[in-house]
Formats: C-alpha cells, sequence, structure tokens
C-alpha cells in the first residue's frame, strides 16, 4: 500500500517538466534560420529566468518573436485540450469522451465564422479587429455551453446521460449549421475556415490574448485540480461519492465550466485540434495510474508535449509549406488510439 | 472465521468507533412520496415509519419488492428530504448534514461498485479515508494504518494488491464494507449486501458483520430480501409492505406465519429454534 504523496506528484511533474524543456528547445531549433541546440538551450534558461534580453541579436528576434510565442500557444492549447478531456472523461464518467463530446468546438467554430463573416462590414478599433475571430469563437463556446448544460439538467441536477446527449445533439446541429456556412458563403470570406476547423497553431496571437489563454489555463487548471479527489470517487458513479462526502452537484458545476472554459479557449485561438483530448490522457493513464491527483498535472504536461511535437512536425516536414497541425494529430493519434483499444481488448 | 480473529488479534478497532458508545439512530414518523414529475400525482407514498437503531445493533428493513426499503435506506443517509417526520443520528438531522459531515457519520455498502478504470483494493479503500482528508486529500500514515486495520477486519488483508476486477464476489463485497469501515462511521447502511453471494459467503459476511457490529459498536441498518439471515443476525427487524411498516421487533416476534404470508404473497412455515431465532421455510404453491 503506497498511496500517492504530494511529494510524488512534485517528483514526476519535475520530470515532465524537464521532458517538455527538451522538446521545446528541439522546436525552436527546427526552422529556416539554422540555430544552435546548445546555445538555445541556455538561451531558454535565461528567458525563464527573466533575462531575454541576452539573447543574442542574430537570432533573438526570430526566437522571441516568432518561434517561441507559437510554441507557447502550443503549449496552452495542448495542456488545455488534454486537461479538458481528462476531466471530462470523469465528469461524464465515459473513456471516451473527449473536449469536443458536448459540442463546445462546433459553438466555437461557428462563433468564429461568423465573425470572419462581418469583420469586413464593421468597422472597429485594430486592437479590437486582431482579437475579433477568437473573441467570436468564444462567445459561439460560451453559447454553446449555457445550452447544453441548460438542456442537460434533469430535475435541478445534471444528469450525465443527459447531458452527453444533448452535448452529441448540438454539436451535430452545429456541424450543419457550420457545413451551411461554408457552403453557401462566398470562397474568398471563409479561406482558412477549412485548415482551421481541423486546428491550425500558425496565425500568430495578439500578446493579450496569449495572456487570456494562459491566465484562463492556470485559473481553470487550478479549479479542476481542487476538485481531483473528488473526481476519484466520481468515477465510481454519483451515488457512491455522494456516500463517501462529494458535494456531487458542485463538483460537477464547477469541472463542466472549467472543462468547457479551457476548451473554449482552446478551440478560439487554434481551432479543433484533434485527438490530443482524447489520447493523451489515456497515455497517462497506463503510465501514471488513474488518480486524479497526479493524472491531471501529468495530462496538462503531456498535452503540451504532444502539441509541441506535433506543430514542429506540422511546420517542417513540408517545409517551405505548412500542414494543419489538427491533421498530425489526427494522423498519429487514429492508429495509438487503436493499439491502446486493442491493448486493452487483450 | 480468520477475519474475526484478526480483528480481535490485532485490535484494529478504527479510533472513532470507541466514541460510538451510545450512537443511535432515530427514524420518527418520516413519510416521503415520490412522483416522477411535480405536477403528478406520487407514484410511491411512505407512510409515517418509525423505528430505532442502537449502537451495537442490528435492524433489518425487510419486505416484497417495492414496499419502500430503499427509500427507507435514502432518507435515513440523508440522500432524500423526508415530506414529514425526522430521521436524526445522535440528535442531528441527517438531511441536513454537509456531504463531508455526513460521509464521516454514515457509511454505504451498495452492491458491486462499477469502476471505469481498474483500482487496487488498497486504493478502493482509501477512498473511505476522503471525508476525513484536508485539501486535496493525500492520504496520511495514519489513513493507511485506519485502511490496513479495515481490510484486517473483514479478513480481506491478504487481497491488499489485489485489482478490484479480479476477485471475486464474496471479497469484493468484504472489500466494499472495509472502505465502509475505514470511513469510521457511527451508522452503517447496507443495501441488500449479500445479493450476489453463494450461501456460504452470504453466512461469513453477515457472520463478520455481527462481530464487527458489536466490537466496534456501530449502528447498523440493513436492507434484505433474506428473512432467514436476517431472522439469524438481526436484533430487530422493520417488516414493510407498500410503503407502510406494518411491525418492528425482534425477528422472533415479527415473524408471523399469518403476516408473513400476507406480505409475501405465498405459503410458508415459521419454526422457533432451540436460539430463539425464527426460520422461515416456503412451501410449495398449490395450483
Amino acid at each position: 500500500m503506497q498511496p500517492l504523496t504530494l511529494g510524488k506528484v512534485a517528483v514526476r511533474c519535475g520530470i515532465l517538466a524537464v521532458i517538455l524543456f527538451v522538446v521545446v528547445v528541439i522546436a525552436l531549433k527546427f526552422g529556416a534560420v539554422p540555430v544552435s541546440l546548445y546555445g538555445l538551450a541556455k538561451d531558454l534558461i535565461g528567458v525563464l529566468i527573466g533575462r531575454s534580453s541576452e539573447i543574442s541579436s542574430e537570432y533573438g528576434m526570430i526566437i522571441r518573436e516568432i518561434r517561441l510565442p507559437r510554441i507557447a500557444m502550443g503549449i496552452f492549447v495542448g495542456a488545455s485540450l488534454s486537461v479538458a478531456g481528462t476531466s471530462f472523461q470523469a465528469l461524464l464518467r465515459n473513456p471516451l469522451a473527449d473536449p469536443y463530446v458536448l459540442g463546445v468546438s462546433q459553438g466555437a467554430a461557428v462563433g468564429s465564422i461568423l465573425a470572419l463573416v462581418i469583420e469586413p462590414h464593421i468597422a472597429m478599433r485594430p486592437e479590437i479587429a486582431a482579437v475579433f475571430t477568437p473573441l467570436g469563437g468564444f462567445i459561439g463556446a460560451t453559447l454553446t455551453v449555457l445550452v447544453v448544460f441548460f438542456l442537460g439538467r434533469y430535475r435541478g441536477e445534471i444528469e450525465n446521460r443527459t447531458l452527453l446527449l444533448s452535448g452529441v445533439i448540438a454539436g451535430m446541429f452545429l456541424g450543419a449549421i457550420i457545413s451551411m456556412l461554408i457552403t453557401m458563403l462566398p470562397s474568398s470570406s471563409t479561406r482558412g475556415i477549412t485548415v482551421w476547423l481541423m486546428g491550425d497553431l500558425s496565425t500568430p496571437m495578439p500578446p493579450i490574448l496569449a495572456w487570456v489563454l494562459r491566465t484562463g489555463f492556470f485559473v481553470c487548471f487550478a479549479l479542476i485540480y481542487l476538485t481531483a479527489s473528488d473526481l476519484n470517487l466520481l468515477l465510481a458513479g454519483e451515488k457512491e461519492a455522494m456516500h463517501l462526502g462529494v458535494d456531487v452537484r458542485k463538483v460537477q458545476i464547477v469541472v463542466y465550466l472549467a472543462a468547457s472554459a479551457l476548451t473554449g479557449l482552446a478551440v478560439s485561438v487554434s481551432g479543433s485540434i484533434g485527438y490530443v483530448g482524447l489520447l493523451v490522457p489515456h497515455v497517462m493513464r497506463l503510465i501514471f495510474g488513474s488518480d486524479y491527483r497526479m493524472l491531471l498535472p501529468a495530462a496538462a504536461f503531456g498535452g503540451a508535449i504532444a502539441v509541441v511535437i506535433a506543430d514542429t512536425a506540422a511546420r517542417t516536414v513540408a517545409a517551405p509549406s505548412e500542414l494543419p497541425v489538427g491533421a498530425i494529430t489526427a494522423i498519429v493519434g487514429a492508429p495509438l488510439f487503436i493499439y491502446l483499444l486493442r491493448r486493452k481488448l487483450a | 472465521m480468520s477475519a474475526v480473529r484478526d480483528s480481535v488479534m490485532e485490535r484494529g478497532v478504527p479510533d472513532g468507533s470507541r466514541m460510538n458508545a451510545d450512537s443511535r439512530l432515530s427514524v420518527e414518523q418520516v413519510s416521503y412520496a415520490y412522483s416522477p414529475n411535480p405536477s403528478q400525482a406520487p407514484v410511491f407514498t411512505l407512510e409515517a415509519t418509525s423505528f430505532q437503531v442502537k449502537s451495537g445493533e442490528i435492524v433489518a428493513v425487510l419486505g416484497p419488492n417495492a414496499s419502500g426499503k430503499s427509500t427507507v435506506l435514502k432518507l435515513v443517509a440523508g440522500a432524500l428530504q423526508p415530506l414529514s417526520g425526522r430521521i436524526l443520528l445522535n440528535g442531528m438531522e441527517t438531511h441536513l448534514m454537509g456531504a463531508r459531515l455526513r460521509a464521516q457519520k454514515i457509511a454505504m455498502v451498495q452492491q458491486e461498485s462499477q469502476l471505469l478504470f481498474p483500482a487496487k483494493v488498497w486504493e478502493f479503500v482509501l477512498q473511505g479515508r476522503h471525508p476525513h482528508g484536508k485539501s486535496l486529500r493525500f492520504e496520511t500514515e495514519s489513513d493507511v494504518t485506519i485502511a490496513k486495520d479495515a481490510l484486517g477486519q473483514v479478513g480481506a488483508h491478504h487481497l491488499m494488491d489485489r485489482w478490484m476486477d479480479q476477485i471475486s464476489g464474496g471479497e469484493k463485497q468484504r472489500v466494499i464494507l472495509a472502505r465502509a469501515l475505514a470511513q469510521q462511521p457511527t451508522l452503517l447502511l447496507l443495501d441488500e449486501p449479500t445479493l450476489h453471494l453463494d450461501i456460504g459467503a452470504q453466512v461469513d459476511f453477515l457472520h463478520t458483520l455481527k462481530k464487527l457490529t458489536i466490537a466496534n459498536k456501530y449502528a447498523v441498518l440493513i436492507v434484505t430480501h433474506e428473512l432467514n439471515l436476517a431472522g439469524e443476525y438481526a436484533d430487530q427487524v422493520v417488516l414493510m409492505q407498500k410503503g407502510k411498516s406494518l411491525r418492528v421487533g425482534t425477528p422472533s416476534s415479527v415473524y408471523q406465519r399469518d403476516l408473513l404470508e400476507q406480505v409475501f404473497q405465498t405459503q410458508l412455515v415459521v419454526e422457533q429454534r432451540v436460539n430463539g431465532r425464527p426460520r422461515v421455510s416456503v412451501l410449495e404453491k398449490s395450483e
């Protein structure tokens, strides 16, 4: 009998953080301008301890302004999706749940497409224009979350099967609207939407959006992590959790809203990158077990690592042209998922 | 009964149980009505029901299907709010307690738990420490000791490192009981705990429960269909039919042939055995 301790969680997270650091350094190296790995590692530590000005000037601009922000976006998008998927799997008591299962991504897509369509027709300040599409996406995601939440309630309580079905139906309905919009609108106004629908990190984020994504991630992660031991019990069922002292209703609402917000944030800036939120939780569960106090941070690091690697591949395999990162995660993810499934059956 | 010997030898009685000396559950004129929709007439009504469970005592709720046994259990567990009357555990109304406090005082043993992801037996038993934990609930050394003791008390110490889905039904039921003991409750509720067990495992389970009830001074309320096992192990029985509690008393006073035949709608024979416990046999149905 060796129960999980805070120390064990810290050590394992430390190891994952080192792996993430190495992945980031390697990801920074790939690109048109060659940079030495050693120099990068040294400079990145400089950035981490707050001395970014010391990066040598020849490639400092490329690192600071282009590659690092994109990698940072990949880290937070990946971590958000993976933590959201891990949370939904417990909340819905369904190992097949992923961040998109409740229709949030389709809601965000509809919002973003509508924003893209109306953006040229209204006058707005440039700082608002820069965040207009992601804002549309986030509003779409939020509305979907609220509608699904309302539909998924039965006698004032969340009923996880009703919630799941409402989410799936909402997703289908919104998917139909997306297809309709793409077909009806002139191709000039929907350029980039198809790439965005697959998930894409190539559009640079304005700093304010990067700040929102980062802060949103940490706040939502903290909220979910505080319920980690409750989620362990929810896996056994709502009644059992209640008899073991879990305030089931409160935990469900907190986790539902926080996990939806994580999904909404990630999808608004990067489109729906598939498989990360489904697979990373399962891979981490195989490695670290299913105790959510370990699994949630592991999923955050795992998601970050997976998306940074996938995005690096998306940038480089067909260089100079870029693939959508979602295509890479799907191509690697689908066979991996089948492998895990077969392994489980065996 | 290695379980009992273990518990006596180890004296691993959870701390909380020593404070149970005068714990008592009082169900006072409790009624309830269930309707699938607030605007519809109730489809099930529980009429005013009263009984008590003292510490060190097993009370069994008996009755045919849809007699209201499970409703009584849910009301006592605080999962439902009574329409009238009150349910007091040591003076506190159970449905008014917060989830955490309630789980410190009341433990529920249900039929097999469905696990979404595999868990080890020790992980499962440690879940019983959840209501006592601080934020994030990382288990302490004392939690581990209590969980080990609980497993020892039900004779399942050797199962500790096995997976929950790789042990037998009887073993699983003992592990679920161990998790309830790890909660260090005053009141132990059991919902048909012997349903999927063979006769040997049923007797084993109830024998262990009886010893622990006396040793740890739990107040125990058990819902069951097993008339003979209840007759053998319960101190009091509550006989229910169609939402009414017909009779409350010792098994030998409640197990009257006419009454049981009327409640269960079948012909049967009731014998009083030398140990003062009744035995019920069902007669072949005459066409």
